[in-house]
């Protein structure tokens, strides 16, 4: 079974975001790169996948610029077969569709069964990619999933996601595309073997026209960035007991409208 | 506390390549989510998380510079960088890989029969067997050469009768690598002796104010029988031990970095956030001098690895250039352990804070495998071509 997961680089979780100059991005100096985590539990998975079926190939596909094929050399570290990175300028301000379209490419060229994402990147949070690519292809998609099993003969999957007080488990035909959930597994480390054989992996680059498509301008756009305003210092009620007391829930009823 | 994300005052890391840096982060990633929740449990009750063993095996840490066997034919640089990054955990997770690396897969590597390295090397690299290195004695340390343990040959068996000292791992090793005096040419041989062989029993060493979370343990040999084929066959004489000494030493010099950087790490951000007199205490000239003295120190025992590492990735590295690798990181490491600790007043002295730790293990890293002035008189005698040791 050939499995696609599709993996974005973000900056790592412990970054302190500055938003730039241009008030568009956030400031990219001294940042650390990883994988999206969302997305290190899908390559787990697609690995998973593969070794309980004894046979198949894992392929990690990403869009960016010249840094992320050490994200995608992580993959291979990991285990995964080998990569493609679609690296193109022509792609520098892709929104999520745009994206999603460059995605659906990959994915229409290389017919995997599987493509397993991860929910959202925790960079920009927006979560849309799994569900336009699985649109744009025509094939079903399973989000903030917790667990999977499919079936032998490789026609369909089961998969379960965490609501409310329990599991919704659906099912499937495949060719679907998952969204993978935090608890779907513990991903692995990369093993030292593992980072050695990486070099010797094929890393694929793709240019839009490779994949037969023509970047289109992006239909969504960063307005501004941000950064949340401080917080206002806190306030000690000092003095008489009684007094204080009745002063705090003056304040919170009246100022703060906690109660 | 922020998470740790390495001292790099020098742009150390351009010279690094994406393999080593990709090496150093797994590493990295692995001790700070599974080791360091871990650490100071067994440092109060002075034990050895044994489990991580089998653990460090997968990730392919052990003998990570050999090839075969299941090793994963690093270079060098990627070795050092795990070893920098295992003891920015604790000294005594470094040592258990330095042994096992460089004290017992290495001289079965590099002295062993073929049945040797195909009955031990696979077993160790993966953690599911352990070794210790039995070369140190009560009474002799520094200078090894005057060891007491004897080999005797009985037919088919030598028959070792000695006590190893300060044997890290000693008591869960599966085999120990314990060197011993010919009884008949007065050379001195590597022995595999396997756990369970009758005469040779172990004692841990209690009251340790040092290395708390690490096995340190005395090796007794009594009329213990072994088949003839335990020798080592490659090796004969002061040079073989002294070999193994290279390897690990090497892998102390860049282990020291990673513990200084942990302190390092450590002063500095509770400097920055410590008030008193209405300021952050890194505000102060006093507590600047020290950070600096810090940052520098660890900056020039960064260069001094990563160069050593290519010399002894073009097999240039001379044993007294790995001594003064060993000396002066160690030295600085301890120096700056004792400066972090300082400047966490009295938070310095508990173990809610991992400076402590590190400083009191560093104590241990001085002092063992040749001891700071041990190395200054290796080197004097490079240098000036006189021997100060009086032999």
């Amino acid at each position: 079974m050939k499995i696609l997961v599709p993996i974005k680089q973000v900056p790592d979780t412990a970054t302190q975001v500055r938003v730039a100059a241009d008030a568009r991005a956030i400031e990219s100096a001294g940042i650390t790169w990883i994988i999206s985590p969302y997305d290190e539990f899908a390559v787990e998975e697609a690995l998973r996948i593969k070794e309980k079926r004894g046979q198949g190939e894992v392929v990690a596909v990403s869009l960016g610029p010249d840094r992320v094929k050490e994200a995608l050399r992580s993959c291979l570290a990991m285990g995964a077969d080998r990569a493609i990175h679609v690296n193109d300028p022509a792609f520098a301000d892709a929104d999520t569709l745009t994206t999603a379209r460059a995605l659906a490419a990959v994915i229409k060229q290389e017919a995997p069964q599987l493509a397993i994402f991860g929910r959202q990147a925790i960079d920009d949070d927006m979560g849309a990619l799994p569900a336009q690519v699985a649109e744009l292809l025509g094939w079903p998609s399973l989000y903030w999933i917790m667990e999977e099993a499919i079936a032998a003969d490789g026609a369909s999957i089961r998969a379960g996601r965490q609501v409310e007080g329990g599991l919704e488990v659906f099912e499937a035909s495949l060719p679907c595309v998952l969204a993978a959930q935090k608890g779907l597994n513990e991903p692995r480390y990369p093993t030292l073997k593992g980072i050695m054989g990486a070099k010797k992996k094929e890393i694929k680059d793709l240019k839009a026209a490779d994949l037969g498509i023509a970047p289109e301008p992006p239909q969504l756009s960063v307005a501004r960035l941000e950064s949340l305003p401080p917080r206002p210092p806190g306030r000690v009620i000092g003095g008489d007991v009684h007094e204080a007391v009745r002063e705090l829930v003056r304040a919170l009823r009246e100022e703060a409208k906690a109660i | 506390m922020e998470k740790f994300r390495g001292v790099d005052y020098y742009g150390v890391d351009a010279l690094l390549t994406e393999d080593e840096r990709m090496v150093r982060d797994a590493i990295r990633d692995w001790v700070e989510a599974e080791y360091l929740p871990i650490v100071t449990e067994h440092h109060r009750a002075g034990t050895f998380p044994v489990d991580v063993i089998p653990k460090l095996g997968e990730l392919g840490v052990f003998g990570a510079t050999l090839k075969g066997y299941g090793c994963a034919g690093l270079n060098h640089v990627a070795y050092g960088l795990i070893m920098q990054e295992l003891e920015r955990g604790d000294s005594g997770l470094r040592s258990t890989a330095s042994v096992q690396s460089g004290l017992v897969m290495y001289p079965i590597y590099a002295y062993g029969s073929d049945a040797q390295k195909d009955r031990w090397l696979p077993a160790l690299a993966s953690g599911a067997k352990v070794g210790c290195f039995g070369l140190t004695e009560p009474d002799h340390g520094s200078d090894p050469g005057t060891m007491k343990a004897r080999a005797v040959r009985r037919g088919d068996s030598w028959v070792l009768n000695g006590t190893k000292l300060w044997i890290t791992n000693g008591s869960i090793a599966d085999v120990a690598v314990v060197w011993a005096k010919d009884a008949e040419d007065h050379e001195i041989y590597g022995y595999l002796v396997p756990r369970g062989t009758p005469g040779f029993s172990t004692l841990d060493i209690p009251g340790k104010f040092s290395m708390r979370a690490s096995i340190t343990s005395e090796l007794s040999f009594q009329d213990c029988r072994i088949p003839v084929e335990n020798r080592l066959p490659g090796v004969k004489g002061l040079k073989g031990p002294l070999g193994c000494l290279s390897q690990a030493r090497y892998g102390i010099a860049w282990g020291a970095v990673g513990a200084a950087m942990a302190c390092y790490d450590w002063a500095l951000q509770y400097a920055q956030q410590r008030i008193q007199f209405a300021k952050p205490i890194a505000a102060f000239q006093l507590v600047q001098q020290k950070l600096v003295w810090m940052v520098t120190e660890i900056t020039k025992a960064q260069l001094l690895c990563l160069q050593l590492g290519r010399l002894k990735d073009e097999g240039k590295a001379r044993p007294q250039q790995i001594s003064m690798a060993k000396m002066n990181n160690a030295q600085m490491a301890l120096e700056s352990a004792r400066m972090a600790r300082d400047i966490l007043g009295a938070a310095g002295i508990v173990d809610e804070h991992p400076v402590i730790r590190h400083m009191l293990n560093l104590e241990t890293v001085n002092t063992y495998e040749g001891t700071h002035d041990i190395h200054t008189l290796i080197i004097g005698r490079d240098i000036t071509g006189l021997d100060a040791f009086g032999i």
